[in-house]
């Protein structure tokens, strides 16, 4: 890929002979059309870091924020200090680690199934039934949710009903709460992400079966042999991916799941900053524990990318 | 030995028929049932809550929730956030990629790398409300538009599809004589329609179902959108539509009421998914694959 970029380079007026001036009036319409989009990562990604300052010191709303006092690593020593940064920090991985054990591999199986089915019709109704979840609002699934575990109506607890048990307030019970919010994360995103897996099944050489089928190479065996081994490098690099993204849960599942009875094994770090900072207004201090989970998110990815790289995928980039 | 191996591909095959139907079936039984408690009267939800056609058919829910004014400016706002911000969106991610892709601005490596790090590192939660604030956007319906207008996800999306475009064709429009905005313009953007039709998909799902910023952001309920009303009704304030309603005198179940939100809520997305599928399979596999 770089080689070619390489060669198409000299195409746009950027020889050696040429000055840098000389090439910046020659094409002076392309650097005005990138202006916006570089506002815009200035304005709202670069100015928001230097916001980050806060978390090292004593924020006061009225003098602002470059003339509060400097209070070095107070914030974070506090942090240290506090059981709850802990039980957030358990959470956001557990929650994570869960997620990932019990849902990465379902797309890879399901894309396998889907590959095996004949029927195009039946592949492609399955297939739209499947991706349309991840298109819904988490507050739709949310409610969905609510609905479906309710002790009154929900279809669970009428089924518990029937057969002569108490029934449960999932929501509000410590011990189901990571199971629920995995589950729906389950239903939300298994079949969407089956299309990266479909992309690379797609580009398997249909020969490779042909041939595997005259040695006598069963279905299992054609599975085994030839597909997995063909995706495996696209399979390495999402999961490491999703490994490099463990400590991000996404505010919106848990915000919308979650309640006080369950804040102690639901509280990720995204509903915690929120929580200090915008409920509370404990800027300097939301801020401080924002900067921590950004720090080691930010040193995972980069691991992660490193090693996507070396599977000869490109991550990310 | 072969009629065996035969026979365990037959009853393969028939597990994996069954087995995708009941996938199938788990995800779209609570929309259909939600679907039809929306159009059914309470009573008959009482009765049988897991149905899945609608009983004795009400539509006082939906009558309900669309004369009420607060899900009537909810809905506005929430259009007028999906339609302005998904072409500023698509138009900025363009802009921003075309001079990038094949290197045609020079530092385009550290360009890339400026926007690329945002993937990695940002601000956090706190100093980005901090700037939204300053800017004077807090409790408008640009706060919830301008910063979340470009993701670098579709930006990378769209620059990998320009990538792939033969130099040729801009090589012989240059020929000619045209510009870079014309080029831009006249050529890459109708030869990018896949792309730029999955990206589009993209913001404007985001745009709809945007959340988080919504509750940061908006307080005054005349900025509302749809779901920061549905939570609302989702959650405790099942009253909320009387609460804002106050010339309501007949009984509303909120249960009904519930569901006929989910589904004005859901309805365009999903009406809008089938014909925008066969650009998003393309786009995203042009993206997410290496080319």
């Amino acid at each position: 890929m770089s080689n070619v970029i390489g060669n198409k380079v000299k195409n746009y007026g950027l020889k050696k002979e040429k000055g840098f001036l000389e090439h910046i009036m020659l094409n002076k319409s392309l650097y005005v059309l990138l202006i916006p989009g570089l506002l815009y990562y200035l304005i709202f990604y670069y100015s928001p870091m230097y916001g980050i300052t806060m978390a090292f010191k004593d924020f006061d709303m009225f003098s602002g924020l470059f003339s509060s006092e400097w209070v070095g690593l107070m914030h974070f020593k506090k942090l240290f200090h506090s059981d709850t940064f802990f039980t957030v920090f358990r959470n956001s991985i557990l929650i994570s680690f869960y997620k990932l054990f019990f849902n990465f591999p379902v797309p890879i199986i399901l894309a396998i199934l889907l590959n095996e089915v004949r029927n195009v019709h039946f592949k492609k109704s399955i297939q739209t039934i499947v991706y349309l979840p991840y298109f819904l609002s988490w507050v739709v699934i949310a409610g969905l949710v609510v609905n479906f575990l309710s002790p009154s109506t929900g279809v669970v607890n009428t089924l518990l009903k029937s057969m002569g048990n108490e029934p449960i307030n999932f929501l509000a019970n410590k011990s189901y709460f990571r199971s629920i919010i995995v589950m729906s994360d389950l239903w939300r995103a298994m079949g969407w992400n089956t299309v990266v897996y479909l992309a690379a099944l797609s580009g398997i050489d249909p020969s490779l079966y042909e041939s595997a089928k005259i040695d006598g190479a069963g279905r299992f065996q054609q599975i085994t042999k030839i597909t997995l081994p063909s995706i495996k490098s696209t399979i390495i690099v999402l999961l490491l991916l999703k490994v490099g993204n463990i400590m991000n849960n996404g505010f919106e599942q848990i915000f919308m799941l979650y309640n006080p009875m369950v804040y102690e094994v639901g509280d990720v770090f995204e509903t915690y900053v929120y929580r200090l900072g915008l409920v509370e207004a404990r800027y300097d201090f939301s801020t401080a524990v924002g900067l921590f989970k950004s720090i080691i998110a930010f040193i995972m990815l980069v691991i992660a990318n490193t090693l996507a790289r070396k599977f000869g995928e490109r991550g990310i980039f | 030995m072969k009629i065996r191996k035969r026979a365990i591909d037959i009853g393969f095959e028939i597990i994996n028929y069954m087995f995708l139907t009941i996938l199938g079936a788990i995800c779209l039984y609570p929309l259909i049932n939600v679907f039809a408690i929306s159009f059914s009267s309470y009573p008959a939800y009482v009765r049988q809550p897991l149905m899945i056609f609608p009983r004795e058919i009400d539509i006082t829910a939906y009558v309900r929730i669309f004369t009420n004014p607060l899900l009537l400016s909810s809905y506005k706002n929430t259009l007028i956030v999906t339609l302005v911000g998904t072409a500023i969106s698509v138009l900025l991610t363009v802009m921003t990629a075309y001079p990038l892709a094949k290197s045609k601005v020079k530092g385009s490596r550290g360009i890339m790398l400026y926007i690329v790090f945002t993937m990695f590192f940002n601000g956090g939660i706190i100093p980005t409300y901090m700037v939204v604030k300053s800017l004077n956007l807090l409790d408008t319906l640009w706060a919830l538009i301008l910063p979340t207008a470009m993701s670098t996800y579709n930006f990378i999306i769209v620059r990998n599809f320009l990538e792939s475009i033969p130099d040729s064709i801009e090589e012989s429009a240059k020929i000619d004589g045209a510009g870079h905005i014309c080029i831009l313009f006249k050529l890459i953007i109708p030869l990018s329609k896949p792309v730029l039709a999955t990206v589009s998909l993209f913001y404007a799902v985001a745009n709809w179902n945007r959340f988080f910023e919504t509750y940061m952001y908006i307080t005054q309920r005349s900025n509302w959108t749809l779901t920061l009303l549905l939570r609302e009704i989702v959650s405790d304030n099942a009253d909320i539509m009387n609460v804002t309603d106050p010339t309501a005198t007949e009984t509303v179940f909120p249960k009904t009421m519930q569901c006929a939100t989910i589904v004005a809520t859901t309805l365009p997305i999903l009406f809008s998914y089938p014909f925008l599928q066969k650009y998003f399979i393309k786009g995203i596999m042009l993206g997410a694959v290496k080319g």
